[in-house]
């Protein structure tokens, strides 16, 4: 032997014999791979010596379980100590909370914990802790076992005669495949087919643009150069799908120098005053950033950037489509209205969309 | 005497369930039940655990929260939201975190041990990964894993979704949008699924569903299925002395692992709870209820959807093609339903994948060690640059205004990285496993360097080696290296070819990418030749070292 430490015990016998071990003696005499020592010696632990420290882990983990039991208790306390007040102060109440969240959450760790620490060191310290070695059975059935198996498959295939009469077969085949049919089509009324909801909006000719969230018309001479505001049409508080109009109408407008407008812009401008949708073309975030001194609108979700002046060109990001423009002019009242609907479908890109 | 009357119940209680449910052979079978210890293995029990408290929490939610798009105004205690319109969803949520005493800690727990669950799966499925735990008779169980992996994102996603407020609706609009992209169905799909135009009303009851019976049924049934092939290969172990294929060493399960195992789950279960004592999470009342018009700068996803969002922002917009009149968004689609689908089927497939290259058919118990298969290892961290880089990329405005870098340049930087990246993580970390072999054969042939020099009397210095015991070497030397696969000539001896040569040629380019670079285990030759070459050294440091006399003798007998 060549080994010093290796315990005496069974499991030496059974490191023989795994793979990459094997015992295959070169000429020399040494086997042409090491060989597995065996389990190491046992290790006693302090407690499983010495009574006292037996004694001592015995009263940590009592410890550590009635320390659990003192956290149950303060949980219920402070369920009841502090109460949320929902007549107090807006300060008042939110430090209640805080303080009841804190202090339930606190008693509730000690109580949580002290259950888990104390079940941990009972383990590690007192019940046994030598290895125990247990054998492993290949996964692989016995070859008698097998071809009892694929006997017993042949002869139940047999007596059910499938391969004798396939027209049993094949027509069980074919209802199998219809049966869950059913069950995909009566998901058609999830929802009613897309139409042009997709593609239009409440904005036409005339339309005014009112602030969001204010509910106010805007004047053109309101807006300063430089200055943003987000909008929406006129009458959408009053429609039945609210969020859903609101998903597709947001809008921003905003004022530069009139010089600064590319030709493309500036058809759809009055004195500078430009107006684009507000979803993203990329996946319909609202576009709600503006960069003052570049001029640019960001998403804040993707950071798709759209330069104004160049008609809400894509810059940068993963948005391929520039914004599209809401045409505006000012109606006789002065009020910033829109030209015309959009002239193309707003928001994400779908397939049909063109 | 209560002795007895206790004794008497249980062996009472014993009959009763065996003569019904022959309990004798359950407890035969499985309270002994050995399972080897090891840090690494409590993952999966942190993601078993996590899961049980979700299941807890969750129930407690669903008391006060109501799944309803149906909009009411808000009458609460808190204070700036009185007097709002909002959805049913999003007020009972407010209500139950402001008004019902506890409800804020179940609700913080609830989110906690979802983002614990979630990072528990990842680091459990790196170590079954990087160990090779995924071998056969294993493949199928790492199937069932990856599986578990995709529903806990996907049901992390449905939960946060639920409570309607401004930042998981601007979520669930990214989702709409990537559904819309689908070629020819996606409106289609987008319309039945939010039951008309976004955001609709039908979708939090539909997701509700989904979230508190779908999912979580589905991922029941997987976890059991998970634990119960678990115990019918017996758990894996590392390789030590004493450890081999044939068997599993460890501790029983009674009553070690039970006291081990259930207090680790109170453990768990205490620590989500001080995090949500002392962390605020998705304090929702301050976002506001979902409004499809205003969104908040900076808007981040839970971390588990931060790599598809980062996928999002990195892909540059000239991906998006129109023709004919229709419009192909691959810079959604790739990024959001492409790139993930694939990753998911190559981690799914992984374990066939790696069998080409070995050609092993043989049950694997006895786990690598990470640096002993250094290709394995490679491809492990390329994934880990990866998915960090596309994480990063997530959080792209955020690291733009936190170090003041301009956002562009962070983004073109981490779309040169993300392809960049995981090739060079894959070099350096390969290099770095074959680098730690070597460093032990060093070890098993040299020994543990002492710290001690010794100078001769001719002046020649060197530093003192002390052998290794058997015990500690065995762990450095017990490894196959494996080797690329021989696989039969393509043409046979007259020059026809054979057929599945060329299929063969793909097994022997994976099996040389996998194989080629490798460094064997020391073999016992070896090493007494070393300690023939270092015959005078070891004598000198024998003199020195009087207690590792047995072991330089066991050396020279065998000369």
């Amino acid at each position: 032997m060549n080994d010093g430490t290796a315990g005496g015990m069974s499991a030496d016998e059974h490191t023989h014999g795994g793979d990459g071990e094997l015992a295959v003696r070169e000429p020399a005499g040494l086997p042409e791979r090491f060989e597995n020592p065996g389990l190491p010696e046992h290790r006693h632990r302090m407690a499983d010596v010495d009574p006292k420290a037996a004694k001592r882990a015995e009263r940590q983990v009592a410890t550590l379980f009635g320390l659990s039991a003192l956290g149950t208790i303060l949980v219920l306390v402070f369920y009841f100590a502090v109460p949320l007040k929902p007549d107090g102060g807006f300060v008042e109440s939110l430090s209640r909370l805080q303080a009841s969240n804190l202090l339930l959450g606190l008693a509730l760790f000690v109580a949580l914990f002290g259950i888990g620490a104390g079940a941990i060191h009972w383990a590690k310290t007192l019940m046994p802790d030598d290895e125990r070695v247990e054998y492993r059975h290949p996964q692989r059935s016995s070859g008698a076992e097998r071809a009892e198996a694929a006997q017993i498959l042949a002869q139940g295939g047999a007596e059910s005669g499938l391969g004798r009469r396939p027209l049993i077969r094949n027509s069980l085949i074919g209802a199998m495949a219809l049966v869950p049919l059913p069950m995909v089509v009566f998901l058609r009324d999830l929802g009613p087919l897309p139409g042009d909801d997709l593609s239009t909006t409440m904005w036409k000719a005339g339309t005014r643009l009112i602030l969001d969230p204010e509910g106010r018309p805007i004047k053109a001479a309101d807006m300063a150069i430089g200055s943003i505001a987000h909008v929406l049409p006129e009458g959408i508080e009053k429609v039945p799908d609210l969020l859903e109009e609101k998903a597709k109408s947001a809008a921003i407008v905003l004022r530069l120098e009139p010089g600064l407008l590319d030709a493309a812009a500036s058809a759809g401008a009055y004195q500078g005053i430009v107006s684009y949708s507000k979803i993203c073309t990329h996946m319909g975030c609202p576009v709600a950033l503006f960069e003052q001194q570049t001029h640019n609108l960001l998403c804040p979700c993707h950071q798709s950037t759209f330069h104004v002046p160049a008609n809400c060109k894509v810059i940068f990001g993963p948005a391929k489509r520039p914004l599209p423009q809401l045409p505006i002019t000012v109606d006789s009242e002065g009020y910033l209205v829109a030209r015309s609907g959009f002239t193309e479908p707003v928001g994400p890109s779908f397939w049909e969309r063109g | 005497m209560s002795q007895t009357t206790s004794g008497k119940l249980a062996a009472g209680l014993g009959n009763w369930t065996d003569e019904r449910f022959g309990a004798a052979k359950v407890v035969k079978g499985f309270a002994r039940k050995i399972f080897p210890d090891h840090w690494s293995f409590m993952l999966g029990e942190i993601a078993l655990y996590s899961f049980i408290i979700l299941l807890l929490s969750g129930t407690f939610l669903t008391f006060f929260f109501i799944p309803s798009a149906g909009e009411t105004t808000y009458q609460g205690s808190y204070a700036p939201l009185v007097g709002q319109r909002m959805s049913e969803a999003y007020e009972s949520t407010i209500r139950l975190s402001f008004d019902v005493r506890g409800g804020l800690l179940l609700r913080q727990i609830h989110h906690w041990a979802a983002l614990i669950f979630v990072a528990a799966i990842m680091v459990h499925m790196l170590r079954v990964f990087v160990t090779g735990a995924f071998r056969k008779p294993r493949e199928i169980n790492w199937v069932i894993g990856s599986l578990l992996a995709v529903l806990a994102v996907l049901e992390g996603f449905a939960g946060y979704s639920l409570p309607d407020d401004l930042l998981s609706g601007t979520g669930l609009r990214i989702a709409s949008s990537l559904i819309l992209a689908i070629p020819v169905v996606g409106s289609y799909l987008s319309f039945f699924t939010f039951g008309g135009q976004f955001p609709g009303e039908a979708f939090i009851p539909r997701l509700y569903t989904i979230h508190v019976l779908l999912v979580p049924g589905i991922m029941l049934a997987l976890i059991a299925a998970h634990l119960a092939i678990l115990v019918l290969h017996k758990h894996s172990h590392y390789p030590g002395p004493g450890r081999t294929n044939q068997n599993v060493v460890g501790y029983p399960f009674m009553p070690v692992y039970m006291a081990k195992a259930g207090g680790f789950f109170f453990i768990v279960f205490g620590i989500t709870a001080l995090m949500s004592a002392i962390f605020m999470i998705n304090p929702i009342w301050a976002y506001g209820a979902y409004d499809p018009s205003p969104v908040s700068a900076g808007t981040q996803p839970d971390w588990y959807m931060g790599f598809l969002d980062g996928a999002l922002r990195l892909t540059p917009g000239f991906l998006e093609f129109s023709f004919a009149g229709y419009t192909l968004s691959l810079n959604i689609l790739f990024p959001g339903l492409i790139l993930p689908g694939i990753l998911t089927m190559i981690l799914i497939f992984y374990p066939w994948f790696e069998q080409l290259a070995t050609g092993d058919r043989r049950e694997h118990h006895l786990l690598d060690r990470p640096r002993n298969a250094p290709a394995r290892t490679g491809i492990a961290a390329a994934s880990i640059t990866f998915y960090v880089l596309l994480l990063l990329g997530g959080g792209n405005d955020l690291m733009a205004t936190h170090f003041h870098l301009s956002i562009n340049d962070i983004t073109n930087t981490l779309r040169v990285l993300v392809i960049v990246g995981p090739f060079v993580a894959y070099m350096v970390a390969k290099r770095m496993c074959l680098g730690l072999q070597r460093k032990d054969r060093e070890k098993v042939l040299h020994g543990r360097e002492t710290g001690r020099v010794f100078r001769t009397a001719e002046g020649e210095v060197f530093e003192l080696h002390e052998p290794l015991g058997s015990q500690e070497r065995w762990i450095l030397v017990q490894h196959e290296a494996l080797r690329p696969r021989e696989l039969p000539p393509a043409v046979d001896d007259h020059g026809v070819r054979r057929p599945g040569s060329r299929l063969d040629r793909w097994r022997g380019r994976i099996s040389r990418f996998y194989f080629q670079d490798r460094v064997e285990p020391v073999t016992p030759a070896e090493l007494a030749a070393a300690h023939h070459d270092h015959h005078e050294l070891e004598q000198i440091s024998g003199e020195h070292e009087p207690e590792h006399e047995p072991e330089h003798e066991a050396v020279t007998a065998r000369e």
